[in-house]
């Protein structure tokens, strides 16, 4: 049996999916960022760009639980809000790359003839190293939010490609295909009905991991200068505007640089406990 | 006075589960003693392979847990260390698989997997190992030996690796040989060699043999005593004749009274539906014969030297080659054949699932071979297919409801809510409940599900049906009853059947004409009386004997194998195959001429 | 061997439609910047005549056709463009910012694979114990942290904290060839437990796949001792997909030092790409993608190759 033709882990009900601990926690970590980001204006004691010279880098304490910055702004604050740039821009990459992916990876699998010029492409676009690429698109189409979501977005569009080609490619022989083909189904009720209905395991684990890396790319460009611009608290931006200030001040890399581990973290915890529902040999043994 | 080899014990074991140890075989108790041949019978989930694996301690140490005693020659295995387990493994008992396909390890050369056996066990040097490795290669009369000491598993076929999986497991000389359903992975005739190989080497040993199988035709040709399993339990026991001779659990006369059987049809005409089993007491009512076909109806399907063939870069797979026959309503026609003779094949491309390179397919009259996509839809009522994998064939994430209802919805025959009324239907045609419309296929079994397929492929109330080893993958007792629903639905619709089978017991059963495919050829085709009472054809007769007989009083029967590397249908770029030329022995009934 | 070298043939082949399609990827690239790329590079003080300059220089006034004409020429004969801003070729730039790039990346790489394969099986053969569940998260976490960040808090510990290590930089011209290799340790540390971390989760995963194979069952029904089923049996099996995963990884090295780099201030192409996008300097963009791309190409043909050694499945 194939990763694609077992029954989706959304039609099991949610305790099954929580009994799986990585899931759990990754669930529990990343409802915290996600809550934190969204309730920010309300939860942030200090506005995010608030400047107070005075109270520049200050360590935590109880006034400021995270400490201040070269400016004095509340590096908690800030990160609260730096968490909804980030969140958005990994959201962004994950919703381009997805599209992109699922429907140049159904085509090559499906289409025979679409194949080889389709994969060939995808070998050529992932010859470049992600960040390098993203970097090359940024520059080429100028650095502001759009261009990163959108450059980072075609960065990992072949990843999900090539996974969603190889299920579509196991898929298409299976008996449930071939008997939609043998009943004179309509192609289009085909590819929604029966591919891409199961297909949405291996996507969603897929695309969990590539919200991963995208918050990792994000927060690289950023701290490389070429990505969101500074004046925007990212995470990436924060640590890299920290940097200076790494000897006396380290608690200006620590948060902001924690921030993106958990967040990671939660989102690979989420993605391999995903997998391990959807994989059947993993299941089997369980 | 023989010595007892293996003396099983009071054997329960268990699987760890999330809630906790769950025994899944109990209280076994069976002994095999030298030269002597043990089956352990049952269907799928029966224990049986569980009861092999326990034996030779090869469950995972931390899930698994046995209870009892295992003696090997008064010692006790589950007493004994891991070490001394090793020295047991492969030195005193040997063990083959069922899927000799992956039990080869890749990577490793033949002669290399053999020879470490030796060396493990006999303290050889790998080259003298190596050596003794191609004695045994030529003693389990694999051709060229010497040429092939030196290849890799993926080179050779079904056959010949299970051939390598014997010399290796007969290496160090056992006394106890553990088989695991070794042939069920294999064609029939291919089975036959290795059982027969089997029995001399045993012979020669004077091995025990635990065999452990599912087929009841396999038991009676090889085992001396016979464990009947089910669900765990330890059924029935006893000397095989009187097994097959006077069954007393209710199960194992309900298997016996559900095997299909070679030479029981007399002169019938028509099909004879297998008898009905009351589970309740095991009790068979002899199945009644189905109608014949009348000889001049106008044909439904007819292929007319339909060709088959995939380019490949080292040459052309002729798959299918120069094809012809056709089937009438209410008829069924089987193509029989081998792996890889091209019947799945010709179904395929009959359905235009695969496209034809030359001939014709001419379905109600209307020629679909080069047909556009409108004639093709049209052409997707008349025809449809049911698949060999209960599990694959059905979309694991819509209902079976939804499915059955998909076809007509597509095709714009019904509505909404006529269609639900129709699904109910069909579902209570194939046996099952209406009510059953809005599950998902892995609430239901094997058998269960094949029904389902069978419903979807009558929505289109189609006109004939290719049925591609529709009964194959399922258990004796469910194979039995899903080839009756089809005869009776052919009755009722009058509908064709392409019956695609590897399975002769079955196909004589369920068939009016016959169709012998060979390397993409049919060889012989005819009525069915004749092609099992009168076969003209060499590979036929080899076909036919080589299936097990499940009566243990006409064992041996079967000619001696002819141990030979299976032909392949690939040829090299530009082969022109023959013509062949067909002679008619009686009427209707045609076989190839050598060439 | 006319087999052999007819597959080697094919492949090469195949690797040319790619590398060709690599080459197309980058001139689309650095074409789709909206608006006048000599203006953009130039800054909003160049005087018309400055700009109507440099377009003539990097050839923007031809047709777009004959531009990729001209840039696939120039590649064919080993000409990458002129750097605007360094004032030299592409090729040359590069040449002189190779090493420091080549040994993180190599150094790194041995550490992974270091780390990543003896950690990796053991932790599958020893499935479910303490062992493996600490492996299992150590491995998560590693891959969750960013590696620019682990460079940095190396800096902090081992060389502002203790002095163990230069915090930056790759010495002087003059500087020893040990004295380099000093600098690189820290920045190939923290790009190496980053990949490790993936190489280790997959090398254990490939050999759990492995050992739930038949054959293992066969091997252990042999008598062959655990070392021998794992080592022998199992491990050349599982080597298959963890040599792809390495070749993979060395691509996301080379992505990993583009930031490392810039962290420890190494003078490499990483770093060199990076001013070059601040610059806008896009022929060394262009350039360095290209040769990157290339060598990943390159790689892939290597990975090929070896499967053809390990597995003899492999078609020919």
């Amino acid at each position: 049996m194939t990763t694609a033709s077992l029954p989706l882990p959304f039609t099991a009900s949610l305790r099954r999916l929580f009994r799986n601990r990585a899931i759990l926690f990754g669930a529990i970590i990343l409802a915290i960022v996600l809550l934190a980001a969204i309730l920010a204006p309300w939860i942030a004691p200090y506005a995010p760009n608030k400047l107070s010279i005075v109270n520049k880098l200050k360590a935590p304490s109880f006034a400021h639980v995270f400490g201040t910055d070269e400016f004095g702004r509340d590096i908690f604050s800030r990160a609260i809000f730096a968490g909804r740039i980030s969140l958005l821009v990994s959201l962004g990459v994950v919703s381009i790359s997805t599209v992109l992916g699922v429907l140049l990876g159904v085509t090559a699998g499906f289409f025979r003839k679409l194949d080889a010029p389709i994969s060939r492409l995808l070998d050529a676009m992932m010859s470049f190293p992600d960040i390098l690429l993203a970097i090359a698109l940024v520059a080429a189409l100028g650095p502001s939010l759009t261009t990163v979501i959108l450059a980072l977005g075609i960065t990992y569009a072949p990843r999900l490609a090539r996974i969603v080609r190889g299920s579509t490619l196991v898929l298409r022989e299976l008996p449930y295909i071939e008997a939609a083909v043998a009943m004179g189904l309509p192609t289009w009720q085909i590819l929604t009905r029966h591919v891409l209905l199961n297909l949405a395991s291996p996507i969603l684990v897929q695309a969990t991991f590539v919200f991963a890396s995208a918050m990792l790319a994000e927060a690289s460009l950023s701290f490389l200068g070429v990505g969101v611009s500074t004046d925007m608290p990212t995470w990436g931006t924060m640590l890299a505007s920290g940097r200076e200030y790494m000897n006396n001040a380290p608690w200006l890399m620590v948060f902001p640089g924690l921030a993106i581990v958990f967040s990671v973290l939660a989102l690979q915890l989420l993605g391999d406990g995903l997998r391990d529902l959807v994989d059947p040999r993993l299941a089997k043994e369980s | 006075m023989t010595d007892t080899v293996l003396s099983v014990e009071n054997l329960t074991t268990s699987f760890k589960t999330a809630d906790g140890w769950r025994a899944v075989i109990r209280n076994i108790n069976l002994t095999v003693d030298a030269g002597e041949t043990v089956a352990i019978v049952g269907e799928s989930g029966s224990g049986k392979s569980v009861t092999a694996l326990s034996t030779m301690r090869l469950l995972p140490p931390g899930r698994a847990r046995c209870e009892g005693r295992i003696l090997l020659e008064g010692r006790d295995l589950l007493q004994a260390s891991e070490a001394e387990m090793r020295a047991v493994r492969g030195g005193v008992i040997g063990m083959i698989f069922q899927e000799p396909m992956t039990s080869l390890n890749p990577v490793f050369t033949i002669g290399n997997q053999i020879a470490e056996a030796l060396v493990l066990h006999r303290d050889l040097s790998w080259k003298a190992a190596e050596a003794e490795a191609l004695r045994l290669m030529e003693r389990v009369r694999i051709p060229a030996a010497k040429s092939r000491l030196h290849e890799y598993p993926h080179k050779f076929s079904g056959g010949m690796r299970q051939r390598v999986m014997i010399a290796m497991a007969l290496a160090c000389r056992p006394k106890l040989l553990i088989a695991d359903e070794p042939t069920t992975a294999l064609d029939v005739t291919v089975q036959a060699e290795i059982l027969h190989l089997l029995r001399e080497l045993q012979r020669e040993e004077n091995m025990g043999v635990l065999f452990i199988t599912h087929d009841m035709g396999v038991v009676a040709e090889v085992a001396d005593r016979t464990v009947v399993m089910f669900r765990g339990d330890m059924i029935e026991t006893g000397p095989t004749q009187e097994i097959f001779a006077a069954p007393k659990a209710i199960y194992t006369k309900a298997l016996l009274a559900s095997i299909p059987r070679l030479g029981t049809m007399g002169d019938a005409a028509a099909p004879r539906r297998f008898p009905d089993v009351d589970p309740a007491t095991g009790f068979a009512t002899d199945g009644r014969v189905t109608q014949p076909v009348s000889a001049d109806a106008k044909p439904i399907l007819t292929v007319d030297k339909l060709s088959v063939r995939f380019a490949l870069p080292q040459g052309q797979i002729h798959a299918v080659e120069d094809v012809s026959f056709d089937l009438r309503p209410g008829e069924t026609l089987s193509l029989v054949g081998e792996s890889g003779c091209g019947k799945s094949t010709t179904g395929r491309a009959i359905m235009r699932l695969v496209d034809p390179s030359a001939g014709s397919v001419v379905i109600d009259g209307q020629d679909v071979t080069k047909a556009g996509s409108g004639v093709l839809r049209a052409m997707r009522r008349t025809s449809q297919m049911i698949f060999q994998d209960p599990f694959a064939s059905l979309n694991p994430r819509i209902t079976i409801g939804s499915a059955i209802a998909e076809p007509m919805l597509a095709h714009g025959l019904l509505g909404r809510r006529e269609a639900k009324e129709r699904v109910a239907e069909l579902l209570e045609q194939v046996g099952l409940s209406g009510t059953m419309a809005g599950r998902h296929p892995h609430e239901f079994s094997g058998g269960q599900r094949q029904r389902i397929s069978i419903a979807r492929a009558l929505a289109l109330q189609p006109k004939f049906i290719v049925a591609d080893e529709a009964v194959s993958a399922l258990d004796v007792t469910v194979k039995a009853q899903v080839s009756n629903l089809l005869l009776d639905l052919q009755e009722k619709h009058r509908l064709a059947y392409l019956f695609i089978s590897h399975d002769m017991a079955v196909v004589e059963r369920v068939s009016h004409r016959v169709a012998v495919m060979f390397l993409g050829e049919i060889v012989e085709i005819g009525p069915r009386a004749a092609i099992f009472d009168n076969p003209q054809h060499a590979y036929t007769r080899r076909l036919i004997a080589a299936v097990p007989m499940p009566d243990p009083t006409r064992r041996g029967h079967q000619p001696p194998p002819l141990n030979e590397e299976i032909k392949s249908p690939l040829r090299p770029h530009g082969y022109v195959p023959p013509k062949r030329a067909y002679r008619e022995v009686s009427p209707g009934h045609f076989v190839q001429e050598a060439a | 061997m006319v087999r052999i070298a007819q597959a080697l043939l094919k492949r090469l082949g195949g690797m040319a439609i790619v590398l060709a399609l690599v080459v197309t990827v980058v001139f689309v690239i650095v074409r789709v910047t909206p608006g006048d790329p000599a203006a953009v590079m130039l800054g909003s003080d160049a005087t018309p005549e400055d700009i109507a300059q440099l377009r003539t220089k990097m050839g923007l006034d031809a047709p777009l056709i004959a531009q990729y004409g001209q840039f696939v020429l120039g590649i064919l004969k080993g000409d990458l463009g002129q750097s605007i801003f360094l004032d030299q070729p592409v090729t040359t730039a590069l040449a002189a910012r190779a090493e420091p790039t080549f040994f993180l990346t190599l150094f790194s790489i041995l550490i992974a694979v270091a780390i990543a394969l003896p950690v990796g099986i053991f932790s599958a053969v020893k499935r479910g114990t303490l062992f493996d569940q600490v492996v299992v998260t150590l491995t998560m976490v590693a891959a969750s942290v960013p590696s620019f960040w682990l460079g940095l808090i190396l800096i902090q510990v081992f060389a502002v904290g203790q002095g163990w290590f230069p915090a930056s930089g790759y010495g002087g011209p003059d500087t020893s060839f040990l004295e380099r290799l000093h600098h690189l340790v820290l920045p190939a540390v923290a790009l190496g437990i980053v990949n490790s971390a993936l190489i280790t989760r997959f090398t254990r995963a490939a050999m759990l796949d492995v050992l739930g194979d038949d054959y293992v069952r066969t091997a252990r029904a042999k008598g062959a001792s655990e070392r021998r089923v794992i080592l022998k049996h199992a491990l050349k099996n599982a080597l298959i997909p963890i040599i792809t995963v390495i070749g993979l990884s060395i691509a996301m090295l080379v992505a990993g030092a583009v930031v490392t780099e810039t962290v420890f201030g190494l003078p490499g192409v990483g770093n060199l790409v990076v001013s070059a996008v601040l610059r806008r300097d896009y022929p060394v963009i262009q350039g360095a993608l290209l040769v990157v791309a290339a060598i990943y190409v390159l790689i892939n043909f290597i990975v090929d190759m070896l499967y053809i050694l390990v597995d003899p499945r492999v078609r020919l």
